[in-house]
């Protein structure tokens, strides 16, 4: 027998044939792997899930036994896990490159949070059970809260809301509150035009006329027309500071001054708080009631769209009014104030908004992360974003229109307009050829005051290194948009889907699976 | 800091490329009486990773966590086993660390998993169409009597007595803002739920009727009376499900009629976390799905014409509609609404019928257990995982009275109900896979001897 001495391959064929690779016969590229739905690869009979056999028992069903198949599929473990390892390949997160959506705050999420807020005692108590028995989570409330309340500068914080958006409805439904027991009925709440779309969407759902206010050409509130249009009809001005152009608005404190001198109520959108947090406190520029989203600003993971949490800190005027429930200290002991003990301490509470007391892993999280950085790390925070932000801003502003780049400095977003593009080219195009150089697109077409607005918001967990290549990734776009470069319109070329119909999507919609066999005996 | 990587060095590089020479010049717009100089006064400095966690683990630890004692605690949130797998991939950072996926082409990891997870709760409630989640049971529940308003252009909503006060507290919050008429008041401690005067209440101003299913008190009625006098009056169906596992044994809502069915999805995939963050379950009739709030995820193809998923009918929404949006709900639950779609397709329909009927089971026996207690009384013919039992004396002690003792007994109605105390000897009890015959026992000693 003879040995066979040429072995296998160690050289590989020049790469040059790249573009000729053929169709796989499965669709997987590689480590990049289709996966189908579970409708289509589980089974109603299977399951990864053993259980100890059911007591026999009579039924006490109410004659309502569930006899029709469902139709739930199951996977095994094994098949369970590899299902979702593959669908989780097909996503783009914080974990694997810089994520600058404005306005969203994509920093790093710290993973001590994770594993704190995995701590049987937290993770595993009952929203009602004996207070004795939650002294510790009560004192995580209690703490987290007074934290907001000194970072902010104000009276008091309304712990419960869930989000954003319910934290913005928390808010103006303290307005509302504090406005009607003075028996001061007002119907209008003024928005700039730049605002998130929850401020219009929140006020006209409290029952108040939304009314525009403009921006001046420096991309802030125009301070003479706000003061010409209130009124004892304005009930508050909801204003985002740092705002969504990514400016401090300077007239905070004559805005806030001249609203109250006609009787309305302040509501910031605390959306950007990360830009100032340990450098200005909203309380000191007259801010009645501002959201503090936990998950952008505190670093609760974003979850591929929640659970976010939403306190909101509330001005002395409108404790009185604050949802229940809430943590108070008393005697050494924490209590949760609910309805049962709320005409003692809090009879003019608007209510409640919850069914239990807000997102508790979420505290666990935020005050995690606030005590690892502790009051000095925060202002770091603050002033790193800001300069990541401003070092994008002035590293690009010569090859992408940045509209209010000559009134100043940005906070902690820089944004670009697509004045300058070759013509047919879009913010769009630039967003798509930026999934194919790895990194996540920017907030685009947000604030709507922009034409074709980019928004960048970089966050102050990136390093000097992610943030040169993500520029240079940007510039090399923004000369290709700008020479009209074709092949840009079809990106991304790279990621698991080209661009999707969402025209289709709407017209016909899908929103669940149809067995194919089932649909086709129906026609 | 450990999270922050710029070194002085490139910070100064940074500054120099900006054209700024300090840092506050970058603050330049911040008004001189409200820049903080120097870190804000009476808070603490960084921390190790170990001593933070020193800190937490220490509150953490004086708190009595339910698999630490007998647990009997339902009434809106459960306590399940959860898989380990479901945890350790919700942790995957690709998941975890993402944003709402707003650009498709690098989210359909998150996209198909919120399709797969429509349909699973559609299918689970027994309706056409279910978004992409809402916050909890009670701010969905809220949304649907919303719903129903702007479809029937009523304004009348009459509350089951059986629906959980908690959610009634919120829709009621509500409704002083919104103008809405809300028809409520406590339950009574009888077998027999109030579906036979929710009928006769219906009228022409009624917008909807919302019924909780099982009950407060555990209690399981047939719905479709219930629907059919309300649609009769041209008013619409809301059922609320804040125990979803009770769907593997009981019938769906929306089988009975219902046209709108919400829920607590918790129970699946989620756990207890004290309360939050939960995961409002919200479902349809397809003829009504422009009028749902919330995200929805549906099917398309590509440029390349591969099948995929977008997020659609985003004219509902506030970043499209603004004042005139269907909710102002931007963030929903998505990673809750993955954990319980990984529940949920580890268990499949077999595993969930197992894990229905194993509650079930353990509940029954446990009925009949704690019933022989001398000085109890089991007010429920009817139940899944959940009953009510009537006390000799206030319930509210007897519950801290055990606590003190190591045992979580149930929810008294006291706590539920306040102001309602002609029912305050009431005890809800909830009996889930994880209580053994000991707990039973248990349980069953500690009354006996509490309220000899």
């Amino acid at each position: 027998m003879t040995m066979l001495k040429e072995g296998r391959p160690t050289t590989p064929q020049a790469a040059k044939d790249a573009h000729m690779a053929p169709q796989t016969a499965t669709g997987n590229r590689a480590l990049m792997l289709e996966e189908a739905l579970i409708f289509e690869i589980g089974s109603t009979d299977t399951t990864g899930v053993d259980f100890a056999e059911a007591p026999k028992v009579a039924s006490r069903l109410g004659g309502l036994a569930r006899t029709d198949s469902i139709g739930l599929p199951g996977l095994s473990e094994q098949e369970t896990v590899r299902h979702y390892t593959r669908l989780s390949r097909q996503n783009y997160a914080i974990d694997l490159g810089l994520f600058p959506l404005g306005s969203c705050t994509m920093k790093h999420n710290p993973r001590l949070n994770e594993k704190v807020a995995r701590m049987p005692g937290f993770a595993d108590i009952h929203p009602l059970q004996p207070q004795s028995t939650v002294q510790g989570a009560l004192a995580v409330i209690h703490e987290l809260a007074a934290w907001l309340v000194t970072l902010t500068g104000m009276h008091s914080v309304a712990m419960s809301p869930k989000a954003g958006a319910h934290g913005e409805l928390c808010g103006l439904l303290a307005i509302r509150a504090a406005l009607e027991a003075r028996g001061d009925a007002r119907s209008v709440v003024l928005v700039p035009e730049s605002a998130h779309g929850t401020n219009p969407a929140t006020a006209a759902f409290c029952g108040y006329k939304v009314e525009d206010i403009p921006a001046t050409p420096d991309g802030r509130v125009d301070l003479e027309a706000l003061k010409a249009r209130l009124g004892p009809d304005v009930a508050a001005v909801m204003i985002t500071n740092p705002n969504t152009c990514g400016l401090f608005e300077r007239d905070m404190k004559t805005i806030s001054d001249a609203v109250h001198a006609v009787g309305a109520f302040v509501y910031c959108d605390g959306a950007n708080f990360n830009a100032i947090v340990g450098r200005v406190r909203p309380g000191d520029l007259g801010v009645d009631a501002m959201h503090i989203n936990l998950h952008k600003t505190f670093s609760t993971p974003h979850g591929g769209g929640g659970p976010g949490s939403g306190p909101v800190v509330l001005s002395q005027a409108l404790t009185p009014f604050a949802p229940l429930p809430f943590v108070e200290k008393q005697d050494g002991k924490f209590v949760l104030v609910e309805e049962e003990t709320a005409e003692d301490h809090h009879a003019r509470t608007f209510g409640r908004m919850v069914a239990f007391h807000g997102q508790m892993g979420m505290f666990t999280r935020a005050l995690t992360y606030i005590l690892s950085h502790g009051a000095d790390g925060l202002r770091q925070v603050a002033e790193d974003a800001v300069l990541n932000a401003n070092y994008i801003l002035r590293s690009l502003d010569d090859v992408l229109d940045a509209p209010f780049g000559g009134s100043g400095p940005c906070m902690h977003e820089a944004l670009f307009s697509d004045k300058g593009l070759a013509e047919g080219f879009t913010t769009l195009d630039i967003a798509k050829g930026l999934i194919d150089e790895g990194f996540h697109p920017m907030t685009m077409y947000f604030p709507l005051v922009v034409h074709g607005a980019m928004l960048v918001e970089p966050t102050e967990t990136e390093s000097k290194a992610a943030l040169d290549q993500f520029i240079m990734a940007l510039r090399s776009l923004a000369e290709r948009a700008k020479a009209g470069d074709e092949a840009l319109k079809g990106a991304p070329y790279h990621a698991p889907r080209r661009r999707l119909d969402e025209t289709l999507a709407a017209r016909k919609p899908i929103l669940t699976w149809t067995d194919p066999a089932l649909a086709q005996a129906a026609e | 800091m450990r999270y922050l990587p710029l070194t002085d060095t490139d910070r100064q590089d940074m500054l120099s490329v900006i054209g700024a020479g300090t840092i506050d010049d970058l603050f330049i717009d911040v008004p001189a009486e409200a820049r903080l100089t120097g870190t804000i006064a009476g808070l603490p400095d960084h921390a190790s990773e170990l001593a933070v966690e020193r800190h937490m683990g220490a509150l953490a630890r004086k708190n009595l966590s339910a698999g630490e004692a007998p647990f009997f605690l339902g009434a809106g949130a459960y306590k399940h086993h959860v898989p380990a797998s479901v945890d350790h991939l919700i942790q995957r950072g690709e998941f975890l660390t993402a944003y709402t996926p707003y650009q498709p082409e690098i989210a359909q990891g998150t996209l198909q998993v919120l399709f797969e997870f429509q349909t699973q709760v559609a299918r689970l409630l027994g309706v056409d169409v279910a978004n992409a989640s809402m916050y909890d049971g009670s701010t969905a529940c809220w949304e649907a009597i919303g719903m129903a308003r702007r479809i029937t252009r009523r304004g009348k909503a009459l509350l089951s007595s059986g629906l959980h006060p908690h959610y009634v507290s919120v829709a009621n919050t509500m409704a002083k803002f919104t103008g809405d008429a809300l028809v409520h008041e406590a339950p009574t401690l009888d077998a027999a739920t109030d579906i036979d005067a929710l009928i006769a209440s219906i009228d022409k101003d009624t917008s909807c009727v919302v019924v909780q299913y099982p009950d407060i008190l555990g209690r399981i009625a047939d719905l479709t009376p219930l629907a059919d006098a309300a649609h009769a009056a041209g008013a619409l169906l809301v059922a609320v499900v804040t125990e979803p596992v009770a769907l593997g044994a009981c019938r769906a809502p929306g089988h009975m009629g219902a046209d709108i069915v919400v829920g607590e999805g918790q129970s699946i995939g989620v756990g207890l976390q004290f309360g939050g963050p939960y995961l409002g379950l919200f479902g349809c009739k397809q003829k009504y799905v422009r009028q749902m709030p919330g995200r929805l995820c549906g099917e398309t193809v590509d440029a390349a014409g591969k099948r995929g998923f977008v997020l659609t009918l985003s004219t509902r929404e506030q970043h499209i509609r603004r004042e005139k949006a269907t909710s102002n709900i931007c963030t929903n639950s998505g990673l809750c609404a993955l954990a319980f779609s990984i529940h949920m397709t580890l268990l499949g329909e077999k595993g969930l019928r197992e894990l229905a009927s194993l509650n079930h089971g353990l509940a029954c026996q446990a009925a009949d257990r704690l019933a022989k207690v001398p000085g109890v009384t089991l007010v429920n013919d009817s139940f899944f995982n959940e009953f009510t039992l009537v006390l000799t004396r206030d319930a509210r002690e007897v519950v801290r009275t055990l606590a003190d003792k190591g045992i979580l007994a149930g929810v008294s109605l006291g706590r539920l109900f306040p102001d309602a105390p002609q029912i305050g000897n009431g005890l809800v009890v909830a009996v889930t896979e994880t209580v053994t015959a000991e707990d039973i026992e248990t349980l069953a000693a500690a009354l006996e001897e509490e309220l000899a």
